[in-house]
């Protein structure tokens, strides 16, 4: 919760100047009027060159990852509420409590300050959701035409409490691929926000926090081999890398990969395969066959999971390559995506 | 999704598939040509090839627009693309199409505005909301994409538009199904007539071929089961001793095509003395270009374009792989110098291309065709 403070900060200005960014007056009143504001917190309120945390015992896991994604704000969501959920998620994939985070912010000049308080009140709410706290922060400004509103990076710690190691070494032939829920949501999202497409669905963005869908297959222990948030190229591209990594190959059914209708159908009109198309809220793994129905029993009783299906399994061969049986009964090559058909979206 | 469901009932697609094995003569081999990339994408996206008996071979055609568009007129855009206050607008697609001098990716790398855009419209919007700046649609694609072409100039003209143009690259279908026609030593039997295309041109265009060539064809969509269809009744054709033009698509395409769209092409473009195709050399009257009243709308008269005709690279066998000679791994580059992410032939390039689907969905099942299961 935010420290009561005695002087209340307010910025006047409508919009984003290059003042902001000079480092003086207007960029300290931003910083404490917004940021401060919205993401209180001890390690944070010092405003110190570092912020300064104790470290609770176990291993530890640090990423970052940068956000542009235009437009700002789409159904279901907004970038700030991905940052947040996207750093979050790259630590719980990894088998990591996440604890603190840090975030770089870009700005545009000329973004207006109510666009960006709502971002950084979506952030804000989505930290005290999952738990975490926003510990370190900069804010930079750009001239007009340099980015497309406001760009942010998070960077994430977070601690392992457990022993079990995950990743491509531990995965096995046999053993299952389980999927969290439906495929290609935030990717649709953003695409039909945009509007370049003249195309209207109600597709929300599943930007979600799946700490505790991975925290809830953490429990099933050694059983649990490698885990992903399958994010930007798809559910597709993290298993060509599990496929890779690992010298196996994972077998996919088409029948069973779930997918919104309207999903599937803006995905048939634009001729993109929801196979590549980004996700923000939803964990696949790997684990093995004995505790499969136990994974999908774990990740169903959290109601991000309430779809979890299992979607195919790990075979021998052929070496490092994603196939799928499809619907039709034949079956093909799931490839890696050569270039970027799609507009930026995340 | 219902729609598109009911195209894609496995058991509907067993049983098509049971017919079709019914309809073969064991060991006399049928080889079917899908004139359309579309069509070769869903052969592969949908693994169809598993689900034929190995009597059916199918050959991949030339109906992806992407392929045939020869170098010299990529490195011609290119041309447009770096040309001060110009913007050039495109499909997807043809961004990593390589020419002589790189590819649109590359120049757009070195600094030309060059945008990806889903049609034709975009691209005039675009022009109408940056007046400062020209903007050029390049155009590719056979009569399908010809009449949004088309309505897309009439606006510009209407708008009284004075910086937006076209560089009209639209080409025909019947040119290059003539030239495969009449390939020495020929290897098609059948053809699955493109579904998109026919709609604006109708099924009748066909009729040359039974006619003319004594080959059969039947105009499909583009969903499996259309195309379990088509093949099935290709073969009923042969049984029955007809050889003639039949339409499976008939939810879309008349026998006589869209006269709307065919009279907004007939308006705005005219049929070229020739056109170079990629791997098939000049064809004539094989392509369009704007007529004379929309002079101020086209690029090739606005812009001084290089026009240099530019040889396909010594190892490349587009030719070979777009008449249905030789099947894309037969290529001795495949696979090694030529790969989606590095393309050295242009029907490795968009996913449609008989090269690219083959290499990302289906280069699995080479060992069992080379074995001799396949063919
Ligand atoms: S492998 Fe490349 S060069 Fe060879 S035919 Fe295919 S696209 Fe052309």
């Amino acid at each position: 919760m935010p420290e009561p403070r005695t002087r209340r900060v307010l910025v006047r200005d409508k919009r984003i100047t290059l003042t902001h960014g000079a480092g003086g007056k207007a960029t300290r009143d931003l910083v404490e009027a917004l940021f401060l504001d919205a993401f209180g917190n001890d390690a944070l309120a010092p405003l110190g060159d570092s912020a300064v945390v104790s470290l609770p015992p176990g291993r530890v896991a640090v990423t970052t990852d940068s956000y542009v994604v235009r437009p700002l704000a789409f159904p279901g969501g907004d970038i700030g509420e991905l940052a947040v959920n996207g750093t979050v998620n790259d630590l719980a994939v990894a088998g990591a409590r996440p604890l603190w985070l840090t975030a770089g912010f870009v700005l545009e000049e000329g973004l207006p300050i109510d666009e960006l308080r709502a971002i950084v009140t979506s952030m804000a709410s989505a930290a005290g959701h999952v738990g975490v706290a926003v510990a370190a922060g900069d804010t930079k400004v750009v001239e007009r035409g340099k980015a497309d509103g406001l760009y942010v990076t998070t960077a994430g710690v977070g601690v392992l409490e457990h022993d079990v190691v995950l990743g491509p070494e531990r995965v096995h032939p046999g053993d299952r691929v389980v999927l969290s829920g439906t495929l290609a949501d935030h990717g649709v999202a953003v695409l039909i926000a945009r509007g370049d497409l003249r195309l209207e669905g109600d597709i929300q963005s599943d930007t979600a926090p799946v700490h505790e869908l991975a925290a809830a297959l953490l429990g099933l222990g050694e059983g649990l081999r490698w885990m992903r948030d399958p994010t930007r190229g798809g559910l597709a591209t993290a298993l060509n890398e599990l496929a890779a990594q690992s010298g196996l190959a994972v077998r996919l059914r088409e029948d069973a990969l779930p997918i919104e209708p309207a999903v599937a159908a803006a995905c048939e009109i634009l001729g993109i395969d929801p196979l590549y198309v980004a996700n923000e809220g939803k964990l696949v793994a790997v684990v093995a066959p004995d505790v499969a129905a136990e994974a999908l029993a774990r990740l169903r009783a959290h109601p991000l999971g309430a779809e979890a299906v299992e979607i195919g399994a790990v075979e021998p061969e052929p070496e490092g390559m994603v196939l799928l049986d499809t619907a039709l009964g034949g079956s093909r090559i799931v490839d890696l995506l050569v270039g970027d058909p799609l507009p930026r979206i995340c | 999704m219902k729609y598109v469901d009911e195209y894609r009932d496995p058991a509907l697609a067993r049983s098509l598939a049971a017919e079709i094995a019914s309809l073969v003569t064991p060991g006399e081999v049928v080889r079917v040509m899908e004139v359309c990339g579309g069509h070769t994408h869903a052969i592969y996206r949908h693994g169809l090839e598993e689900l034929l008996p190995p009597e059916v071979e199918l050959v991949h055609g030339p109906g992806c627009p992407v392929c045939v568009i020869p170098m010299g007129r990529v490195d011609d855009a290119i041309a447009i693309a770096e040309t001060e206050g110009v913007t050039l607008a495109t499909f997807g697609d043809m961004l990593r199409v390589p020419g002589g001098s790189g590819s649109l990716l590359q120049a757009q790398a070195r600094g030309a505005d060059v945008r990806m855009v889903y049609s034709p419209l975009d691209a005039l919007e675009l022009a109408r909301r940056e007046p400062d700046r020209h903007v050029c649609f390049f155009a590719i694609g056979f009569e399908t994409t010809a009449p949004a072409t088309a309505i897309t100039l009439l606006r510009a003209r209407a708008q009284e538009l004075s910086n937006f143009s076209v560089f009209c690259n639209h080409v025909l279908i019947e040119p290059p199904l003539r030239a495969i026609l009449e390939t020495p030593g020929l290897r098609v039997d059948a053809f699955i007539g493109p579904g998109h295309v026919s709609s604006v041109i109708g099924s009748d265009a066909y009729r040359f071929i039974p006619e003319e060539y004594g080959r059969p064809v039947v105009v499909s969509a583009f969903e499996p089961i259309d195309l379990l269809q088509s093949i099935a009744m290709l073969l009923r054709q042969r049984i029955d001793g007809r050889c003639e033009v039949e339409n499976q698509y008939t939810r879309v395409v008349r026998p006589e095509g869209n006269p709307r769209a065919l009279a907004a092409i007939a308006e705005t473009m005219e049929p070229r003395e020739d056109f170079e195709w990629r791997g098939l050399g000049v064809l004539p009257a094989s392509a369009l270009r704007l007529r004379e009243p929309f002079a101020a709308f086209d690029a090739e008269r606005l812009f001084a374009l290089p026009g240099a005709r530019i040889e396909d690279p010594k190892a490349c066998r587009c030719g070979e792989v777009l008449t249905g000679q030789i099947k894309p791994w037969e290529c001795g580059v495949f696979g090694t110098a030529c790969t989606p992410e590095r393309p050295l032939g242009t029907c490795m390039v968009s996913s449609e291309g008989a090269c690219a689907a083959y290499f990302s969905y289906g280069r699995l099942r080479r060992p069992r065709e080379e074995a001799g299961v396949g063919a």
